[in-house]
């Protein structure tokens, strides 16, 4: 097979350096819709996980949800955005958030549950408010289950945001679909290629993240 | 799309025929993977307690597949499984399938503690009776657990497959999407939601049947 060729073709080519279908425009459009999506979830999901993590209740209900979300496709949800709301960036963004939102909301959830029940005892017990046992024992305890859950929603939201370009919207997803649409491999295996690069560097950067951003205590513990 | 209702309940009636059909499809393209996913999870999760060392590896390595976007890897195989083959879907699935169950197993069959192990070695019990008699069973609901993410996620990626012309029930939003009709869109997802909560259901029977010591929930990590 003459992948290589396809590939070189693909990079070659003087649309890929400037313009609209630039390489560098697609992945900022690609990384734009991706983050936006990604800031409402966590808006939505990362506040009422801790919640719902602290007080113990309607936790049966968030596994339950999260598991139900799974199955909603989003190709699906995309479609039907689009002739509901119109062309644009919120089309995309019910089904990214969608996907993204019960991922955040479990990983908060289960977090804020895994820490240590002594920790919170002790920290009740010198005299901390429920305020204050929330925000300094349970959410940097919870910060390893968060950052994992950021991962997982940010390689799904970054992987799937690809199929916003079937509606006509931008980012890699253009050069998969165009490709597809005309028959033109380079540009269809290119852009896949770029979607895999883009996905495995965000799970580089949150490994890395979750190596260095965790408080000294926490590190220690090898968790 | 002025006007336009959500559902036009005549045009499922008028396509019953046409729906089951593509949710046949749909659920061999999602389901099968699944299953030899676990054909491969189980012997691959057996070599990897036995030699720990090989897990790492392939852990990582299937950590990266699982970020693989579907619609990439699809494109990716149509020059050797040609467009719209049904082989297109089901390999990628696989693999995803199998990033999701191999960790699950793995776990499942280092939960067995050594004491009942050990129990079983001094009941006479050799190594393939051990695995069959003990290991495996101890494993099931760590795998069942595994099993319900890999099968609900394959159910909803396969609709990606109606991109490349091989989606099962995804072609129900490529025509809903070109003909601005979406009662098809609907129905789709629907029938997607259905199939998904249809196969839970069995796998958590399964799992009542084949590990009824089991407690109700065994979490996954993903």
């Amino acid at each position: 097979m003459n992948w290589l060729s396809w590939i070189s073709d693909f990079f070659s080519s003087p649309d890929r350096r400037s313009g609209p279908d630039s390489i560098a425009n697609r992945i900022g459009e690609h990384l734009a819709i991706s983050g936006e999506a990604l800031f409402y979830a966590a808006l939505l999901a990362v506040p009422l996980g801790l919640l719902i993590g602290y007080s113990g209740r309607g936790a049966g209900l968030v596994t339950a949800l999260s598991g139900t979300a799974r199955a909603l496709p989003t190709l699906g949800l995309v479609t039907l955005a689009v002739l509901l709301v119109g062309v644009g960036d919120t089309a995309v963004l019910i089904p990214l958030v969608a996907l993204a939102a019960p991922v955040l909301l479990v990983a908060a959830c289960e977090g804020v549950r895994g820490t240590d029940p002594d920790l919170r005892d002790a920290a009740r017990g010198i005299g901390l408010t429920h305020r204050q046992v929330l925000w300094q024992v349970c959410v940097p305890a919870a910060l390893p289950a968060l950052l994992a859950g950021l991962r997982t929603a940010t390689v799904q939201v970054i992987a799937t945001a690809t199929v916003a370009a079937y509606v006509g919207l931008g980012g890699l997803g253009r050069y998969v679909i165009d490709g597809l649409a005309t028959r033109d491999f380079p540009l269809t295996v290119g852009g896949a290629l770029l979607v895999v690069l883009l996905a495995v560097a965000a799970q580089l950067l949150f490994a890395a993240l979750s190596r260095f951003a965790l408080p000294a205590g926490l590190r220690k513990q090898r968790r | 799309m002025d006007g336009e209702p959500l559902v036009r309940w005549y045009w499922i009636g008028d396509h019953l025929g046409y729906l089951w059909g593509l949710l046949a499809d749909h659920a061999v393209i999602s389901l099968v993977p699944v299953l030899i996913g676990l054909l491969l999870a189980l012997p691959l999760g057996l070599l990897c307690t036995r030699f720990p060392r090989l897990y790492q590896p392939l852990a990582a390595t299937f950590n990266v597949v699982y970020a693989l976007p579907s619609l990439a890897v699809f494109v990716v195989l149509i020059p050797y499984t040609g467009l719209a083959t049904q082989a297109t879907v089901m390999i990628p699935l696989t693999c995803y399938a199998l990033a999701v169950l191999l960790p699950t197993t793995v776990d499942g069959l280092r939960a067995v503690p050594d004491p009942v192990r050990q129990a079983a070695t001094a009941m006479g019990y050799g190594p393939w009776r051990r695995l069959t008699a003990v290991e495996l069973p101890s494993a099931v609901p760590y795998v069942v657990a595994g099993l319900r993410v890999a099968a609900v996620s394959s159910i909803s990626l396969a609709s990606v497959g109606a991109l490349i012309g091989r989606g099962g029930l995804g072609y129900l939003f490529i025509d809903g999407f070109q003909r601005t009709f979406p009662t098809p869109i609907v129905a789709g997802i629907v029938l997607v939601a259905l199939l998904a909560l249809v196969t839970d259901g069995v796998l958590l029977l399964a799992r009542r049947v084949l590990a009824p010591w089991a407690g109700r929930e065994t979490a996954v990590r993903r």
